[in-house]
């Protein structure tokens, strides 16, 4: 049998009920949440980052483009997926959207003015590697205003999904870029009390991993939980 | 000293969250392998599980998006078990999965399915579990089950519903993010 995923520190994460996102207001459940031993059905999963992707499902830039590539600042975005033992994290499955370099979704329902980019859908997919690395290159998002107090303006972001090896796993999250001056006044970011939990969500510019002349690099390694260790294992290396 | 590292903090998937994971729904052409509402398996009887997820003033949540994971028909699960995901219907809210009724995956656990939801304004996903009607027995011998109070219980059984065009039984699963009949989520 394998062992337990450590619990969530709940710390960690946004408050669920954090009336300066006035949608939480009515979808946070009043009731605490009841504590239950994980069995084999939570600590397994879907095997998602097993099935091949499509050939550019990491390059946002191109894989929607129609009469050439999407307009706005290239970078690439990396770094690894790590579980709370510092251990990689192999064949993750990392989905991810975002607004295009205006701060508009190619979405139905996204009514900003800003316009749409005919060559960017914001949608992609990458795994991890073996040592938990992962890659995908991208525009950099603009930021954009929505309705919340007022015109409240979300910072440059992108979402990402993580799949790992166990459904305990599960993550949904957003990234941020270092230097922005909106992450401290963005109402999503602030459900989070913890500031070094926020820091935790900035991605660093990271200039040596730059594509000459063409493409800027940021970095965003990702933590998902890991298994109780028993004591006679050793400390992994390099934490 | 903590010698562990931190989890990533979860951030709300956004009301934009079929870009990413759901392009059909957006009439964007699927991704391969991407999984989606039909979860094939000869394992079991195919059953059809849908519902509305509710917020604390009673209006369905139009902007979620749901994934489920479960033992097939024969209680298998690992490479064996079964995953889907979809969204709730832009104008109704009402959500779908078509499924297996999932075997026992384990002694001393009535048979059920994990469910996570996402959407705006849930700044981390919640947890909960389908039962079925027809294990009212097993779910008395069950050690989480036996841990909660009845009306709480009732919460986690989805409700049989007639069946489809296809003929498929329909199992009806109402989530109530919050307030009277709020459904129990798990910190698991
Ligand atoms: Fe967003």
């Amino acid at each position: 049998m394998t062992t337990d995923f450590y619990r969530r520190d709940r710390a960690q994460h946004p408050a669920p009920y954090a009336p300066g996102y006035k949608s939480t207001v009515l979808r946070a459940p009043f009731r605490p949440l009841h504590a239950l031993e994980q069995t084999a059905l939570d600590k397994t999963g879907p095997a998602l980052g097993h099935a091949p992707l499509g050939p550019l499902d990491h390059d946002l830039i191109r894989n929607a483009a129609t009469t050439g590539d999407a307009l706005g600042e290239r970078i690439y975005v990396f770094g690894r997926v790590l579980d709370e033992n510092g251990r990689p994290v192999p064949n993750a499955l990392i989905e991810v959207w975002q607004a295009n370099a205006a701060g508009r979704y190619a979405h139905v329902r996204d009514g900003y003015l800003a316009p749409l980019d005919p060559n960017f859908s914001g949608c992609g997919r990458c795994v991890s590697d073996a040592d938990g690395r992962y890659l995908f290159r991208t525009i950099k998002p603009g930021p954009y205003p929505w309705p919340n107090n007022g015109s409240d303006w979300r910072p440059a972001h992108i979402h990402l999904s993580i799949f790992g090896e166990a459904f305990a796993q599960r993550l949904i999250t957003q990234l941020y870029f270092e230097g922005d001056p909106l992450i401290p006044l963005c109402p999503i970011v602030n459900t989070i009390a913890d500031k070094s939990a926020v820091d935790r969500l900035v991605a660093r510019l990271d200039l040596r991993n730059q594509e000459p002349f063409d493409c800027l690099a940021y970095r965003f390694d990702i933590v998902l939980r890991g298994r109780r260790q028993t004591h006679f294992e050793n400390r992994p290396e390099g934490l | 000293m903590r010698d562990r590292l931190l989890e990533t903090p979860s951030q709300t998937a956004g009301p934009y969250v079929h870009i990413g994971t759901a392009p059909q729904s957006i009439g964007r052409p699927p991704l391969i392998n991407q999984p989606g509402p039909v979860i094939e398996s000869n394992t079991g009887e195919a059953i059809v599980i849908e519902g509305t997820v509710l917020d604390g003033a009673g209006a369905p949540v139009r902007d979620a998006m749901l994934e489920i994971w479960q033992a097939d028909g024969l209680g298998r699960i690992g490479e064996f078990g079964l995953f889907g995901r979809t969204v709730a219907d832009f104008s109704s809210g009402l959500f779908r999965f078509q499924s297996v009724r999932p075997g026992a995956h384990a002694q001393g656990h009535a048979p059920h399915v994990a469910l996570l939801i996402f959407a705006r304004g849930i700044n981390i996903h919640l947890h909960t579990r389908i039962y079925f009607p027809q294990d009212l027995e097993a779910m008395e011998q069950d050690s989480d089950m036996k841990r909660l109070e009845p009306e709480a219980r009732e919460t986690l059984i989805a409700r049989e519903a007639g069946r489809n065009e296809a003929g498929l039984p329909v199992y009806r699963f109402d989530i109530r993010l919050q307030g009277a009949g709020e459904t129990v989520f798990f910190d698991i």
